[in-house]
């Protein structure tokens, strides 16, 4: 009897030789490789960097990291999980179930940052200043209203898609900062590892949007497309408000701004849709960007002069699928 | 001018460049059943990325069986990598390994869907590019 009952409607197991989606298989294979844990990366290095910094520089960068935490701690237990209840296929909870857990990696990363570098009195008052401050606390209540149960599930995506694509950026700027510097470098590669995960998550969940929104009505694609851009716009003036209390202090606030209005425009890219921030505004320092992706840029042909150009990584030709 | 070829998965990013670019292109199917463009002309290969940490797997494999054709590949003059900045240092990187690969040059790479930014200066470089190095079909 009771057997007959369960079978009314049968649980069923995951396939991953029968997908609906070879995006999930992609994305999963991606995010499995690129594992990694904040022990690999030797940040006991930094110590003697950490020592250089001024009080005023290591009391932002203790701030900015805990701030950092706050969103990926969102992102964990929150974000990515009610996503989960939106999901198309098994694989895709399957995939939001690893972005979950990497975000909680990400948040543990920053207290393996703090333990090695400061001390426990620092941190525990940038913690207390992560909860009072104004501007953190507003960004963090305006994802969370979006990924309260019940809400919709295309703007939770959204919510999602510029919390790992935006709302990180004003915070990763400055091991960006301090790496291009010469400074926490072995910090600056544990961040680079944050940001790459986090590329892959606004980029999937970014897919998983634009699939979702192809099937609606057009008037439901522009209200969606609208909120997005309404959303983008007041997370910008919190994140503008929060980067000036920031960074006003080293002088370096229209250079975070650039950088913010540079990565809005690739979330709504992952979202699909068009740039918002003109180039004019998006002219982010070279320094940034070479730290961002160091020995990625060389001589190309459109901008250097003659024909030469520079060799890939010999791993990555050795693709079994050439032929030639 | 010559011709461009280019490859786009789901996201589309790379399709809605192309798009903007507003330059007549063909595009490498997705799927593996799918039938390959033949293009007749020399061409330029415009190629997201979708490297691992280690920059395995950089080229999608679509793009490796386009390549694979050697009466295809005969007509590649130069390669366009597109990618996200936020993969470090393999950002881009399916555009260098096939300029290595297939000994073309690497002509430039672009983030995502390009920006403006992006679409004039790709525009202007591929014109230039065709006019000096293949006066024939310039």
């Amino acid at each position: 009897m009771k057997d007959q009952m369960l079978s009314l409607r049968a649980v069923k197991a995951i396939n991953w030789n029968r997908l609906q989606d070879d995006k999930d298989l992609e994305v999963w294979n991606r995010l499995t490789v690129n594992f990694w844990l904040p022990e690999k990366v030797p940040l006991s290095n930094d110590v003697p960097s950490w020592a250089t910094l001024r009080e005023d520089e290591r009391a932002l960068t203790i701030r900015v990291f805990t701030g950092l935490t706050l969103l990926d701690t969102i992102q964990n237990a929150v974000g990515a999980p009610s996503l989960l209840a939106d999901a198309q296929t098994p694989h895709e909870e399957a995939v939001l179930t690893n972005i979950a857990f990497m975000e909680a990696v990400h948040a543990r990363s920053y207290s393996s940052i703090f333990s090695t570098l400061c001390s426990t009195k620092e941190v525990d008052e940038a913690f207390r200043w992560s909860e009072e401050n104004p501007h953190l606390q507003a960004k963090a209540q305006m994802i969370l209203s979006d990924y309260a149960p019940g809400a919709d599930p295309l703007k939770r995506k959204i919510a999602s898609v510029f919390l790992e694509s935006f709302l990180f950026y004003s915070g990763f700027y400055l091991p960006m900062y301090w790496s291009s510097r010469a400074k926490l470098t072995n910090t600056a590669d544990l961040i680079r590892l944050i940001i790459r995960d986090e590329a892959v998550h606004g980029y999937y969940i970014g897919y998983k949007f634009q699939h979702a929104l192809e099937r609606e009505s057009p008037a439901r694609q522009q209200e969606v497309k609208d909120y997005a851009f309404a959303l983008l716009f007041d997370l910008y003036e919190i994140e503008a408000r929060y980067t000036a209390e920031l960074y006003d202090g080293l002088g370096l606030t229209e250079d975070v701004k650039a950088f913010l209005h540079y990565n809005a425009n690739k979330a709504l890219q992952n979202l699909g849709f068009e740039a918002l921030f003109p180039p004019a505004a998006c002219e982010v320092n070279p320094a940034i960007l070479a730290a961002l992706s160091p020995d990625s840029e060389n001589h190309d042909f459109f901008s250097g002069s003659g024909s030469s150009y520079v060799i890939g990584k010999a791993v990555a030709t050795e693709d079994e699928d050439w032929n030639f | 001018m010559g011709g461009l070829v280019y490859f786009s998965s789901g996201s589309g990013n790379t399709a809605r460049f192309v798009a903007r670019l507003g330059l007549p292109a063909l595009r490498v199917p997705q799927r593996a059943t799918e039938t390959m463009p033949a293009p007749l002309t020399p061409f330029v290969l415009i190629c997201p990325t979708y490297a691992d940490g280690f920059g395995r797997g950089a080229v999608p494999k679509q793009v490796i069986g386009f390549l694979n054709d050697p009466s295809r590949r005969a007509l590649l003059r130069g390669v366009i990598g597109a990618g996200n900045r936020s993969f470090g240092a393999t950002f881009a990187l399916s555009g260098r390994v096939i300029a290595e690969k297939c000994a073309v040059p690497w002509l430039t790479s672009f983030e995502l869907a390009g920006t403006e930014a992006d679409t004039l200066r790709i525009r202007d470089g591929l014109h230039k590019f065709w006019r000096e190095t293949c006066p024939t079909v310039a």
